[in-house]
């Protein structure tokens, strides 16, 4: 049986909201990359207070959205112009019967933009993962209840088992724990 | 550090009404919402879910019949083509509506109190959209032919008119019903993960485990997921808004006298909001009675959505008001019939009865005692529930029951199979909303957890201020012992209460 384990990083429980903020804060000036806060809630400011920036995932859904306008654009454009004109209600069967098509338009875009927030929030957050090192912890579930965790992964470059420990404790932090993963 | 936290005034700002009441924890919002789903169901839940599932099966049995038979064995008539079943069919898509309002409207409008509310209304909103959906699949008789609704082209290469608001229509549901439960999944998985994380073993666990996607509450995912939260909220706030626009194309661009007006879209959106406020409260005011949830859903809230069917009530009573004006402004002598037939003519009790439902009613809530008063507020609610009804009822059947020509007037009444597929389509959706209640967390914790006080990254909690606003030390000692004081009053009422209640218990 393989005994060996590989270092997760190190997880810190911290008891408020406004305790891991300024936790966050201070691990971003430490100048931390791989590093997250775990929380309940999202909590307001915390983006900043980690140094990141505004999600990219509306571009996605702007081009999601386009996407929409036009594939319902050219599907009534190629079925009522194009194919098998139809001369109802006395409108024209050339581009200028465009307002009548506005409505599908607008909801094949909401539609559209719709999926790619799901996918895309999911794709950009890397879920579905049902399985990671964390759960392995038994008092990282409680994130999900009242408890706010911060962890420091081991991949970053900063990461030293004696110094981030310190530092963890230096912050605040209760409940130190090592997470280990099965190679 | 704490020592300058100390030394901090209080600082004078206007009380705003808590959110949660009586102090609530995260941890306690937690087990009452987790307990609700991973507990055994009271008593009454059966007593509701057991007629529902029977209600289900009549409905079954009479879309069975129906398309076994025929369109013959509804009422419809020459004139009246379109009787209860796109009656229904608006009457239920109206009431989904108010779900998408709290979610998505009030939300960008930063209303924090949807937060108790906007699951539930969410959940009603895609149950009484699937509700709405049996009715125009099945009228058209011929349930088979229903995919010629699909943009595909028939057997003759022809394809759907897309001129035509019938088709819109189709979109337009469809895609509603798509984008809600898109909304409202991506609202449940923070709370899927919490049931995952207290479920202990077996099917439970890995059911919301699966469908909580390995949600770990990283700060790096939540930025991620409140910007897809905030963008499907923009996205939905137009489509909700055009929903009800489109349904009301289908009647406003025919000619059809009664129906050929401009007023309809808005008319028809805020009719629909009102209608399924009335909804959202006569379903939420006997949860929040039976699970407990007096400290989540408090009075400010029902008193918020009172206000809002006020307001609304009040928009489709101008509405009404103005067709009325307008048709004899207008000096159309079709349109004048109509509506002189409408409100004296063969179903003048349904326009009154409508009238007396959506805008009479609701004007209690002026008085803060009515909007306050459970019973008043369940009583306007069904009032305005069954108003609702009338007011699809009265458009759709006056208006064509006598049109142009006199020669072709005719009566219209439903048959007991369309009576009770309407009845049967409240046990399909009750019985969805139980068994939602069932599984599902009935209130966003993480969204209510978002809004408590010490969930701001800057809260303090009371006892770090020594001085108050005006500068006199504060005696947290004095402070403490009044409030347990309080508690104590407020222990000793309830118990003599209960006392009461018991006793006059046993007297009957």
């Amino acid at each position: 049986m393989n005994t060996l384990k590989r270092v997760h990083g190190y997880i810190a429980e911290f008891e408020t909201a406004r305790d891991v903020y300024h936790a966050a804060e201070k691990v971003r000036d430490a100048g931390f990359k791989d590093w997250d806060v775990h929380s309940p809630f999202p909590i307001h400011g915390l983006d900043s207070a980690m140094g990141l920036k505004k999600s990219q995932l509306s571009w996605f859904v702007f081009i999601g959205g386009a996407i929409g306008t036009v594939t319902a654009f050219s599907l009534q454009f190629v079925t009522q112009v194009l194919i098998y004109p139809t001369l109802v209600q006395d409108k024209p069967t050339n581009i200028g019967t465009l307002p009548a098509f506005f409505p599908v338009m607008f909801e094949l875009t909401v539609l559209f933009s719709a999926f790619t927030a799901l996918f895309g929030s999911m794709i950009l957050n890397k879920l579905p993962r049902w399985n990671h090192p964390l759960f392995a912890s038994d008092q990282f579930e409680r994130f999900s209840d009242d408890a706010f965790f911060l962890c420091i992964e081991a991949r970053d470059p900063q990461f030293s088992k004696d110094e981030t420990l310190k530092m963890l404790k230096d912050i605040g932090g209760k409940s130190i724990e090592l997470i280990e993963d099965d190679i | 550090m704490a020592d300058a936290q100390t030394s901090e005034p209080i600082r004078p700002v206007l009380a705003r009404e808590p959110l949660v009441t009586n102090g609530r924890s995260m941890s306690w919002v937690t087990n009452k919402i987790c307990g609700i789903v991973e507990n055994r169901q009271p008593a009454l839940w059966w007593y509701l879910f057991i007629p529902s599932v029977i209600l289900m099966g009549v409905l079954g049995y009479c879309l069975a019949y129906l398309v076994v038979t025929g369109v013959g064995v509804w009422g419809n008539n020459h004139p009246v083509g379109w009787g209860w079943a796109i009656t229904n069919f608006v009457f239920w898509i109206g009431i989904g509506h108010a779900g998408t309002l709290i979610s998505a409207i009030l939300f960008l409008t930063r209303q924090k109190w949807r937060t108790s509310v906007n699951r539930a209304a969410e959940a009603m909103t895609l149950f009484a959209v699937i509700c709405a959906g049996i009715f125009p699949a099945i009228h058209v008789g011929r349930f088979w032919m229903v995919w010629f609704l699909a943009p595909v082209p028939n057997a003759n290469g022809i394809w759907q008119n897309f001129k035509s608001p019938l088709l819109w229509d189709v979109f337009a549901v469809s895609t509603y019903f798509t984008v809600s439960v898109i909304f409202w999944y991506v609202g449940l998985i923070p709370d899927l993960a919490t049931l995952r994380d207290r479920a202990k073993k077996g099917i439970r666990k890995l059911a919301y485990g699966f469908f909580a996607l390995g949600w770990r509450g990283a700060n790096r995912h939540w930025r991620h997921y409140e910007m897809a939260y905030l963008l499907l909220a923009a996205l939905s706030t137009p489509l909700v808004l055009s929903v009800h626009s489109v349904v009301s194309f289908d009647f406003a661009t025919s000619i059809v006298p009664g129906w050929h007006t401009t007023i309809f879209p808005p008319y028809f959106v805020a009719g629909a909001i009102f209608g399924g406020f009335a909804m959202v409260l006569t379903l939420m005011i006997p949860a929040r009675k039976i699970y407990g949830l007096q400290d989540l859903i408090t009075h400010k809230h029902i008193d918020n959505m009172a206000k809002i069917i006020l307001l609304t009530g009040t928009i489709v009573g101008y509405a009404y008001i103005m067709e009325l004006f307008i048709s004899w402004y207008g000096g159309n002598k079709y349109e004048q019939a109509a509506f002189e037939n409408r409100q004296f003519g063969y179903y003048k009790w349904a326009y009154w009865a409508m009238f007396f439902c959506n805008v009479i009613s609701p004007q209690v809530f002026w008085f803060k005692y009515c909007r306050h008063n459970l019973w008043v507020v369940m009583a306007v609610c069904m009032c305005v529930n069954a108003g609702m009804w009338f007011e699809r009822f009265v458009i759709i059947v006056t208006s064509i029951a006598q049109d142009f020509l006199p020669g072709a007037w005719d009566f219209y009444h439903p048959t007991r199979i369309e009576i009770w597929t309407f009845v049967g389509t409240f046990g399909l959706f009750l019985g969805l909303f139980l068994l939602f209640l069932r599984f599902f967390p009935v209130i966003a914790m993480s969204e209510i957890k978002g809004v408590l006080p010490e969930s701001d990254p800057h809260y303090l909690p009371p006892e770090t201020f020594t001085h108050d606003a005006e500068g006199e030390k504060l005696s947290h000692k004095a402070l403490k012992k009044t409030a347990k004081k309080t508690a104590k009053k407020a222990t000793k009422k309830a118990t003599k209460k209960a006392t009461k209640k018991a006793t006059k218990k046993k007297k009957n």
